[in-house]
C-alpha cells in the first residue's frame, strides 16, 4: 500500500464519518436521508480504494441508489407524519 | 513523443483538480443557492472532464471508457443542476440581495 | 515524472472533497445539502479515476461509470421530493 493510497483512506474515513454526524444530529429527515446515502457512497469509494470493486460496485448500486430512491419514495407517501 | 505526452497528461490532471478545487471554494463562498449551483457544477463538470482527459493522455488504452464517463458527466450533470435550481425555485428559496435578473419569474410568472 | 503531477492533483482532491463536505455539515437550508451531495459525488468520481491510474487496474473504471449514473438517479429523487412529492 503506497502512501498515496493511505492518505486517500484517512481521507474517506473523515469525510465518512462527518456525513455520519450528519445524519445523527441533523434535524430534518430528507437530510438524515441524504447523508445516510452519502455515508455509503463514501464507503463504496473505500472498499474501491481498499481493492474490493465489486463489492464497492455492489455498495453504490444497493446502497446508495436503491435505498435514497425508495426511502424518498416512502417519505413522500407518508408525508405529515413525521414529526421533526 | 512519450515524454510529451506524460508531461500534457500531467498538467491536465493538475489544471482538472485544480478546477475541481475551484468548484469547491466558489460552494463555500457564495452567498446563496443558486450561485452555489452555478459554481459547483460548472466548475467541477469542467474539472472532472478535463482529469478524464489528462488520464487519457497518460494510459490511452482506457480510452473508450473514459470517454463513456466523460460523456455521461457531460449528458447528465447540466441536467441535474437545472432540475435542482427549479425545484428550488419552486419552492421558494430565498435569493441574495445582490441577485437582480429572475428570468423564470419574469417570463413564465412563477413567484419564487 | 508523471509521479509529482498525481500526487499534485490527489492533494488538491482531498482540499476539494473537505471544502464540499464543510458546506454539506454547514448548509443553512436543505437544498444547499443537495448541491453538495451533488458536488462531492462529481469529485469522488475523479478520485476514482486517479485511484485507478495510481494502482493499474482498468476495472475500477466500470466503478466510476456505475457511481455517475446512480448519483444522478438520486439527486432527481431528491429535487422531485423537494418540488412537490412524487
Amino acid at each position: 500500500m503506497s502512501a498515496l493510497i493511505l492518505a486517500m483512506v484517512v481521507l474517506l474515513a473523515v469525510v465518512l464519518i462527518g456525513a455520519a454526524l450528519v445524519a445523527i444530529k441533523g434535524k430534518s429527515l430528507p437530510i438524515a436521508i441524504l447523508s445516510a446515502g452519502l455515508v455509503s457512497l463514501i464507503a463504496s469509494v473505500l472498499f474501491l480504494v481498499l481493492a474490493a470493486p465489486d463489492v464497492a460496485m455492489t455498495e453504490a448500486a444497493i446502497g446508495s441508489g436503491l435505498t435514497t430512491f425508495l426511502f424518498f419514495f416512502v417519505l413522500s407517501r407518508v408525508r405529515g407524519g413525521e414529526n421533526d | 513523443m512519450s515524454m510529451f505526452f506524460d508531461l500534457l497528461g500531467g498538467l491536465l490532471l493538475v489544471c482538472g483538480a485544480a478546477f475541481l478545487l475551484f468548484g469547491g471554494l466558489g460552494l463555500v463562498r457564495m452567498p446563496d443557492l443558486f450561485n452555489r449551483i452555478q459554481a459547483g457544477t460548472k466548475a467541477t463538470t469542467l474539472g472532472t472532464l478535463l482529469t478524464l482527459a489528462g488520464v487519457v493522455c497518460l494510459r490511452p488504452e482506457w480510452g473508450f471508457k473514459l470517454l463513456l464517463i466523460g460523456l455521461f458527466i457531460l449528458f447528465t450533470n447540466p441536467i441535474s443542476s437545472q432540475v435542482l435550481a427549479r425545484a428550488a425555485h419552486r419552492s421558494g428559496t430565498k435569493m441574495s440581495d445582490k441577485t437582480c435578473v429572475d428570468k423564470l419569474e419574469e417570463d413564465f410568472g412563477e413567484k419564487p | 515524472m508523471a509521479e509529482v503531477f498525481i500526487y499534485i492533483a490527489a492533494a488538491i482532491v482531498g482540499v476539494a472533497l473537505l471544502l464540499a463536505l464543510y458546506r454539506f455539515v454547514k448548509g443553512p437550508s436543505d437544498a444547499d445539502r443537495v448541491v453538495a451531495f451533488d458536488v462531492l459525488t462529481i469529485i469522488s468520481i475523479s478520485a476514482i479515476v486517479l485511484a485507478a491510474f495510481v494502482e493499474g487496474r482498468g476495472i475500477y473504471l466500470d466503478v466510476a461509470l456505475v457511481y455517475a449514473l446512480l448519483s444522478f438517479l438520486g439527486v432527481i429523487a431528491v429535487a422531485r421530493y423537494l418540488e412537490r412529492g412524487f
